[in-house]
């Protein structure tokens, strides 16, 4: 009899002892990589013949093969959805990460941005065959200006972190110009690591504040650390662990009162848009996460896109290009004459024009009252989790919060769970975990985001499941149990530390990845 | 508002399970004055569906499209097919609203075409390696400068005067604020330049494009053996990806770093972005490379799998002294690169650029016949610079007045120059048909008789 | 030989002019599991409490600072291929680099054994 079995083709991602012949588990599908499936003749694409011309090449034409597998439209189709289907998503689930912000992704946003009026139009056309476009840009700036109360933004910079550097190096411009040499930028202890790595990235040293017992910056640290050699202050506000810096006016006057600039780190401006302008809290710079506050998706790690606003101190150092109105039609400057203070220019082209669309779409489509009530929608829902868990797990500060709550893992405290057991296991209830160990001030830190976009059935239902896993954990005697979570995803925990020892980055032809271990 | 799900009832119940009045009440630690007692004014109020799309589809009818005329634009973004599969697969919900994959257990989706796209990055590019992703390309050469000088702890760039003019911009941007010196090549539309004078012992790297911004094919082999030799990185930069199916990769040339912007695979041109930069090095560089990074590994039950991985280099762990202060990078334009190179494949890939070298091969042939338009590129790809009787920029626009976007005047880029005033740089691509083509020879004899 | 220690989790073996510098047992039951380590070239000057080495595990990196002044003169390259050395063996195998010393009169503030075990107790 022949063993049928056999000749299934066993991943060898399936391992010995599966329950399945091949690893599968009936809609949890076992995908092996593209490379593992192509076919020399094969082809997902009809393209016609080559004509003969004389090659122009000038000697340089590759020789040998490239190494691509070959595939028809079917198979790649299939493998691609296949592959989606091992993913969390914020259109399956709640998605809780404190500080990203995984809300709901409108699909009028996509329709909006494949117009081809937007998305088939080359950056380098006439721009008398770009006023659509140009348009666009120039509304979405007048938005972000409005909302913010500030009078200049960059809208180049391709994402936050991008942002910040604009921002800064803005601010290094302007310290410049006024012939003053300044060296350290403070950075509070709970700031996103992108605000150190950036103000490094910019030239200058990193001097960091502490925070206080309320989860603030420690404003005594803070002006003991004042001084002529201050570039700037970052500071994120709502903050890092979910609260606003309610003495952020007094901290702004004070960096104001050396010299120095302030600059904001937009991140969780989702919490306060339409209820609090930056403007009016002393900012200078700012970055605003448009596929965070405005809701662009965050399609697995980017694109994003982070325009900055400006204070009129900062506004004639603006990247190249910008955008402006002249008798009624819109002009792009791309280069300044002589005596222009603009700083560079920060990136090719005029910024992530498909991403400045889906904004643009997301903020008319709820206008100032919707956005109003986005932050109010986002703060009522973080409150409602914090307040309803507060007994059960443990806040890391007294509220209220604003649009995500922070808990410490005193609440694990003699379980022998972790913070990182705990989250493992809400992937085995369907949920996607909270950020974990950020801010890096709170011990163990759980961080929750439910956004605006979530119903209160959904809250209510995610809370029971948070409560319940907590009141397990306390039980006692389930370290174990929570460790071997998850238990029912496509791949269990993962050997980061072989990962990281003897890293494989590549898929490489078996011959070679053997030729390569010996 | 359709997208906010709490009714009155839901916040008057949830404001009474937290003790609170209102939702004022929880924004107390806003000082007062700050506080805006109504929604910001000068914006309109809400709007349906149908308002918003008549509203910027009217916006969007002002522009006039690559597809609906001849068109010849590259300089970094180039127009080309790309197959209804990808974009129809990029916006599974799975995908495209999901997160950086921080939880390997739930995103194995995303890690593993992340892995497929940097093998597939590493084949073309003929590199050991390459990362996850960058914002573009112009970010990535940037990227890779501050890398070079890095691995080889000098402070010096020698740049080429064939690379295009806003990457250079970046690259003297980052310069400034990072207190490094730039060597400028000379801006020569026949990239005569020579580089390997101006290497020397605190040069940390050379930075070249291929095809140059011009559209100039060059071996770079020689200068790879000069940059060896006195301990500088080579990092050659590709703005049009399709290239390497049909030229000899910086890889074989002995580059240290390729940089490129993968726009043409799988992207839209966007008006700019966003776009996909690739970057890929040799294995030992690895450590220093910015940028997110797919890994393989196990799971618990020994079963292969993906996380990210030497994130130690990176803005979240290290903070003040990661590799870069990049966070987000292209994932989802990463994604549509991916597919449609694996719909491509090896025949696909490479007869593409086949097909783009004969349109512009084609192309430049038509063009050495019209009166007032000299072809000065020798070897390109899909690519070449013309000398023309009348300034480039006045001659773009007359053209787009009889609808055909015509190319880029150098002097766009690079104003100032009167030796560069006439230059045009002309793309051709698969999209090109004999037609358009015909068109924009008919459409400059006209101009410059 | 004497064994020294600072408050930075770093150890050193005096020999003559000659010290041998790793981490403590303590500074990698901290770290976990280490993925890799950062070594000075050889011939580089190191201060005392400046920057020397790094050393890394998945989720976190450590500068390893140098308890004196003086000049690197010889590197553990083993921990490149084995960074798990660190682990099993930190006060042996798992050293990181050798030093000449230039001013043996620092090593009079760094604790001794004994002094380093009430240290650790204390953080705990």
């Amino acid at each position: 009899m022949s063993d049928w079995s056999k000749a299934v083709s066993a991943f060898k991602s399936a391992g010995e002892g599966a329950p399945t012949m091949t690893g599968n588990l009936g809609l949890q599908l076992e995908e092996p990589l593209i490379f593992e499936q192509g076919e020399d003749g094969r082809c997902g694409v009809d393209l016609p013949p080559v004509p003969k011309v004389e090659s122009k090449l000038g000697g340089l034409a590759r020789k040998g093969r490239i190494g691509l597998p070959g595939l028809s439209e079917p198979q790649v189709v299939r493998h691609y959805t296949r592959l989606s289907q091992k993913n969390y998503a914020i259109d399956a689930g709640l998605y809780p990460l404190g500080s990203c912000t995984m809300k709901h992704n409108p699909r009028l946003n996509e329709k909006m941005a494949r117009l081809p009026g937007f998305s088939d139009v080359h950056p380098l056309q006439p721009v008398s065959t770009v006023q659509g476009a140009l348009e666009l840009i120039d509304t979405l700036a007048h938005w972000l200006k409005t909302l913010t109360g500030m009078p200049a933004v960059a809208m180049s910079p391709a994402a936050g972190a991008h942002g910040e550097l604009c921002g800064m190096m803005a601010i290094r411009a302007a310290i410049e110009a006024k012939g003053e040499r300044r060296t350290r930028v403070l950075v509070p202890e709970s700031a996103h690591g992108t605000n150190p790595a950036t103000a490094a990235a910019c030239g200058y040293i990193v001097d960091p504040i502490p925070a206080n017992a309320r989860g603030r910056v420690d404003i005594e640290a803070f002006k003991a650390k004042l001084g002529d050699d201050v570039a700037a202050v970052m500071i994120t506000n709502p903050n890092t662990c979910g609260l606003f810096e309610s003495e952020i006016i007094e901290i702004a006057e004070l960096i104001h009162s050396v010299g120095g600039y302030f600059y904001c780190d937009g991140a969780n401006f989702n919490a306060i848009v339409g209820r609090v302008r930056p403007g009016d809290l002393g900012v200078d710079a700012m970055h605003i996460n448009l596929h965070k506050t405005f809701s662009t998706p965050h399609g697995g790690g980017g694109p994003g896109a982070g325009p900055v606003v400006l204070s009129e101190a900062l506004a004639k150092f603006v990247p190249m290009p910008y955008v402006v109105q002249e008798a009624g039609s819109y002009k792009l400057v791309e280069h300044e004459g002589e005596g222009g203070q603009n700083f560079g220019r920060l990136k090719a082209f005029q910024g992530q024009m498909g991403m400045f669309v889906r904004a643009l779409t997301y903020m008319m489509s709820h206008g100032a009252d919707g956005l109003r009530q986005v932050a109010s929608d986002a703060v009522l829902n973080a409150n409602y989790i914090l307040a309803r868990l507060k007994d059960e797990m443990s806040p890391a500060f007294d509220g209220p919060c604003m649009h995500e709550a922070l808990f410490d893992d005193t609440f694990l405290k003699g379980t022998g769970v972790t913070t990182l057991d705990f989250a493992k296991a809400m992937i085995d209830e369907g949920y996607h975990p909270m950020t974990m160990y950020f801010p890096l001030v709170v011990h163990g830190a759980l961080l929750i985001e439910p956004t605006e976009t979530e119903s209160k059935d959904a809250i209510d239902q995610f809370i029971a499941v948070l409560g319940g896993l907590a009141q397990r954990a306390k039980q006692g005697d389930q370290a174990d149990w929570f460790r071997a979570a998850p238990r029912y995803t496509p791949r269990r925990r993962l050997d980061e530390t072989s990962a990281a020892r003897k890293p494989i980055l590549r898929w490489m032809p078996e011959t070679e990845s053997k030729e390569a271990a010996d | 508002m359709r997208y906010l799900p709490l009714t009155e009832s839901d916040r008057r119940a949830m404001l009474a399970a937290i003790g609170v009045p209102s939702v004022d009440s929880l924004f107390r630690d806003v000082p007062e004055s700050a506080w805006l007692k109504k929604p910001v004014e000068g914006l309109p109020d809400h709007m349906g569906e149908l308002a918003v799309d008549r509203a910027l589809t009217a916006m969007a009818a002002k522009s006039v499209t690559a597809g609906s005329a001849p068109f010849f634009i590259g300089g970094g973004a180039y127009k080309h097919h790309v197959p209804a599969s990808v974009d129809h697969l990029i916006q599974r919900g799975e995908f495209m609203t999901s997160y950086t994959p921080y939880q390997p257990e739930v995103t194995q989706g995303t890690l593993q075409y992340l892995f497929e796209f940097q093998t597939q990055v590493a084949l073309i590019t003929g590199m050991d390696v390459a990362n996850a992703s960058m914002y573009d390309g112009s970010t990535a050469v940037a990227e890779a400068v501050v890398m070079a000088n890095r691995v080889t702890r000098r402070e010096k760039a020698v740049v080429s005067g064939g690379l295009h003019p806003m990457y250079r911009e970046v690259i003297d941007t980052h310069a400034r604020f990072l207190g490094f010196e730039v060597v400028a090549g000379r801006i020569d539309p026949t990239s005569a330049e020579d580089l390997i004078d101006r290497i020397d012992d605190k040069t940390s790297c050379v930075v070249v494009q291929n095809p140059d911004f011009f559209g100039n094919l060059r071996d770079f082999t020689k200068l790879a053996e000069a940059c060896q030799a006195r301990g500088a990185l080579l990092i050659v930069a590709v703005t049009e990806i399709v290239s390497l199916g049909a030229v000899k990769s910086p890889g074989e040339m002995g580059a240290d770093i390729v940089v490129a912007e993968g726009q043409s695979i799988g992207n839209a041109l966007n008006f700019g972005g966003p776009y996909v930069g690739l970057f890929a090095t040799r294995d030992k560089y690895v450590r220093q490379m910015p940028g997110r990074l797919a890994g393989q590994t196990v799971d618990a039950d020994g079963r292969r799998g993906w996380v990210l991985t030497l994130s130690t280099r990176e803005q979240h762990i290290r903070r003040e002294k990661a590799t870069s202060n990049i966070c987000t990078n292209s994932g989802l334009c990463a994604l549509a690169f991916t597919i449609h190179m694996s719909l491509l494949g090896e025949d696909g890939f490479t007869r593409l650029a086949a097909l783009n070298h004969a349109a512009a091969a084609s192309l430049a042939g038509k063009l050495a016949g019209v009166k007032g338009v000299e072809v000065l590129t020798g070897s390109f790809f899909n690519e070449f610079t013309v000398r023309l009787s009348k300034p480039a920029a006045e001659v773009v626009e007359a053209l787009a007045e009889k609808n055909i976007l015509a190319g880029i005047p150098v002097s766009r880029l690079i104003p100032g120059r009167d030796d560069l005033a006439n230059l045009l740089v002309i793309a051709a691509t698969e999209v090109n048909t004999e037609a358009d083509m015909d068109a924009l020879a008919k459409g400059l004899t006209e101009v410059l008789s | 030989m004497t064994r020294k220690y600072t408050e930075d989790h770093e150890w050193l073996e005096i020999a003559g002019d000659i010290a041998t510098v790793g981490i403590t047992d303590y500074a990698q039951q901290q770290l976990g599991d280490v993925v890799f380590v950062e070594l000075p070239s050889i011939g580089k000057k190191v201060t005392k409490g400046g920057d020397a080495a790094v050393v890394e595990s998945v989720k976190a990196a450590s500068e390893v600072y140098s308890p004196a002044t003086g000049e690197v003169v010889e590197v553990n390259s083993d921990l490149e291929a084995a960074p798990n050395t660190v682990n099993d063996d930190p006060h042996g195998k798992g050293w990181f680099f050798k030093m000449k010393l230039s001013n043996s009169g620092e090593l009079d503030s760094l604790m001794d054994e004994a002094g380093y075990k009430a240290f650790v107790e204390g953080l705990a």
